[in-house]
């Protein structure tokens, strides 16, 4: 009877609309399983069964992948909930907290991004222990460097929208160093050096590194909006396409690397 | 060197007669702990793990050693306060995920590069070498990827319900806490402001491991050790990267963020954070050594005249060593394989990474505070 009704659902023109396979049992099904399915369709059909042991990979690129979109749904769901001004960042977090249906939702945005962070390190290592940076994938190693800073950015700019004492005074420490900035900060060596024509100097409190970072000479409401706009939106827009370019590159440089 | 010590408030002075065996370890612990014994005695460790590798990492000597450790690392817990509290400050959870997976990785890779190493001298396959075992993706890999989804999930879920996020009083821009810490991941370029000015540590250093890492692929044009693990065929390679991201990066790290407390002091993992300390800081300059203490005179007033003993260091040091470097065998052959850019590249980047341990050692032999001082124009090295 059970066999008899998911025959039939198999057979159904709505199921058949969604999956052109059959149950991927065979060579070929299986083949088709990937290869019609836009997600799987990342991955090459077959792979060199080296390339894909745990031991090899530590399978951290895809946790980093995998942390990424946790962060990206838990975040949504957090923004549902939060306003980015002084007078409400602070009481909004804590009634979040009262909310049961989310009373988790904002541990696993916190710690799934420290463990983005570990779990990006250790890729690098990874890959770095496998000499997989070497040609032909150089410059997708040099993609990874920059998906490296982005996420540390993605983490340092969420980390102030709790707009407790933890988060003014971290991203206070980060900005003295943006105000140290040789040339393009207040307090950077040269900055003297740059100079219009009568004087007039061109790195000022209101233009140099740090303003550019805070919109103010120090961490305020225009900081707390930036760095919202900066996690909820520029910065995932980035990371998000050079992850795209960054799976884009594995393939075409050969898939996973082995031994030459 | 004594003064360095006395540091780590003598606790056996202290309540003289209940002192237990107990105490004396913590105190000892204390003692040691401070960057000056224990930065040289990590670096030592990674020296000794490579170079060991072979045998450390069979399985039935690192798995007791590591059961060892965790025993050690977690057993503290319940016999220190101000060890626990360190440790189980919510925002340090993921400092202690890091050292241990840092350490399990570790050891995964070595271990792999132990075996490939001995095979390759013996004429046997590498571990990767099975080109011709193609698998298709479904269902080897897809369901590998779904099993680490469903384990990654569950474990951020479980440690989601076990430990709250902190929050703590509401931002006050009157009142900072002491210390300030940056965010964990950027505690090793906090660490550096004991040596370096914001302009080094805050930007200039930064980024240069970004660029440095970018540049990576292009300069190191050893063809062997490209997508299998070993550590034979790139000794210098994974020894200069390992030291700065091992020491340079995650130990600045657990420093950071373990054992530095109130004004950026250093304590011991054991030792109370008291905010009242106050370490005397009698840091001099390159030029206070010279015109002071070796010429027995005064500083000049001309800022360039006065510099002139760091400002030759320093060139010295950017310019002239990595060309004498080349004198060096080693680094000879390097200079021939690699060419003219990619070598120089390489080795200004070197010297770079290499300051930060020299101006450390400065620090603790000689209290030396800035090789070129000159805050005229904010520019102290
Ligand atoms: C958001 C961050 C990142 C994501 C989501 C990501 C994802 C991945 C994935 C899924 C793979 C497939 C193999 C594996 O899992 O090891 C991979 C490979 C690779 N990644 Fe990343 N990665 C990221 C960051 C980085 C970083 C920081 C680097 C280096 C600095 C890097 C360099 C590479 C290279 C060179 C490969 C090819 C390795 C090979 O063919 O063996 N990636 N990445």
């Amino acid at each position: 009877m059970l066999q008899g009704v998911i025959n039939s659902i198999r057979e159904s023109q709505v199921w058949s609309s969604i999956f052109r396979h059959g149950v991927p049992r065979d060579r070929r099904t299986r083949v088709m399983a990937v290869m019609s399915n836009l997600f799987l369709h990342l991955h090459p059909v077959a792979v060199r069964k080296s390339g894909i042991r745990l031991s090899f990979t530590w399978c951290m690129g895809g946790l980093t992948f995998f942390l990424f979109i946790a962060e990206t749904i838990s975040g949504v769901l957090l923004m549902f909930y939060y306003r980015p001004v002084v007078e409400y960042a602070y009481s909004d977090i804590i009634q979040m907290r009262a909310a049961l249906t989310l009373g988790v939702m904002r541990e696993i945005h916190r710690w799934g991004a420290h463990a983005m962070i570990i779990a990006v390190w250790l890729h690098m290592m990874r890959v770095f222990l496998t000499g997989s940076y070497k040609p032909p994938r150089e410059f997708n190693w040099v993609v990874g460097v920059i998906l490296l800073v982005l996420t540390m950015l993605l983490s340092f700019t969420g980390y102030l929208l709790p707009w407790d004492q933890l988060a003014i005074w971290a991203i206070t420490v980060g900005s003295k160093m943006a105000e140290a900035t040789p040339f393009a900060g207040m307090n950077g060596p040269g900055r003297e050096l740059l100079q219009l024509p009568g004087g007039i100097p061109i790195v000022t409190p209101y233009s140099d590194a740090k303003f550019l970072l805070l919109a103010g000479d120090s961490v305020g409401e225009a900081a707390l909006l930036r760095f919202y706009v900066l996690h909820c939106i520029a910065i995932p827009l980035a990371a998000a396409t050079l992850i795209a370019v960054h799976f884009w590159r594995i393939r075409k440089d050969g898939g996973i690397s082995g031994p030459m | 060197m004594h003064t360095l010590i006395s540091n780590t408030m003598p606790l056996l002075a202290a309540g003289a007669e209940q002192v237990t065996a107990l105490d004396k370890f913590k105190d000892f612990v204390n003692r040691w702990s401070v960057p000056q014994f224990s930065l040289p005695l990590f670096l030592l460790l990674m020296i000794g793990a490579f170079f060991g590798y072979r045998k450390w990492t069979k399985p039935i000597i690192f798995w007791p050693m590591m059961i060892v450790f965790t025993v050690v690392y977690f057993g503290f817990i319940p016999l220190d306060d101000s060890y626990a509290s360190i440790l189980q400050k919510p925002d340090n959870v993921p400092i202690s995920m890091m050292i241990f997976l840092t350490l399990f990785f570790l050891w995964l890779g070595l271990r792999q590069a132990a075996i490939n190493d001995h095979n390759m001298e013996i004429g046997k396959p590498l571990i990767e070498e099975d080109r011709e075992d193609k698998v298709l993706c479904w269902p080897d890999l897809v369901y590998t990827e779904l099993l680490a989804m469903v384990l990654c999930t569950v474990v951020l879920i479980l440690w989601s319900v076990l430990l709250k996020a902190p929050l703590e009083s509401p931002a006050n821009p009157a009142g900072p806490p002491n210390p300030s810490k940056a965010p964990w991941y950027f505690l090793g370029l906090q660490e550096l402001l004991v040596y370096f000015d914001p302009w080094m540590a805050g930007v200039v250093l930064p980024g240069l491991i970004i660029l440095g890492l970018a540049a990576m692929p292009y300069i190191d044009t050893n063809p062997k050790g490209n997508g299998y693990y070993t550590f034979k065929e790139r000794k210098f390679a994974i020894l200069t990267w390992m030291f700065g991201y091992l020491i340079l990066w995650c130990v600045l790290i657990v420093f950071g963020t373990f054992l530095r407390g109130p004004n950026w002091n250093f304590f011991g993992p054991f030792q109370v954070w008291d905010s009242h300390r106050v370490d005397p800081l009698t840091n001099i300059n390159i030029s206070d050594i010279w015109y002071v203490v070796i010429l027995d005179g005064k500083l000049p007033e001309s800022m360039l005249v006065r510099e002139w003993p760091g400002m030759v260091l320093a060139a010295f040091w950017f310019f002239a060593l990595p060309y004498l470097m080349t004198k060096i065998r080693f680094f000879g052959r390097l200079r021939y394989q690699m060419g003219f850019a990619r070598y120089y590249l390489m080795a200004v980047l070197f010297v770079v990474m290499m300051l930060v341990p020299v101006k450390m050692v400065g620090r603790w032999t000689m209290n030396l505070k800035y090789i070129i001082a000159m805050p005229e124009i904010n520019f102290n090295l």
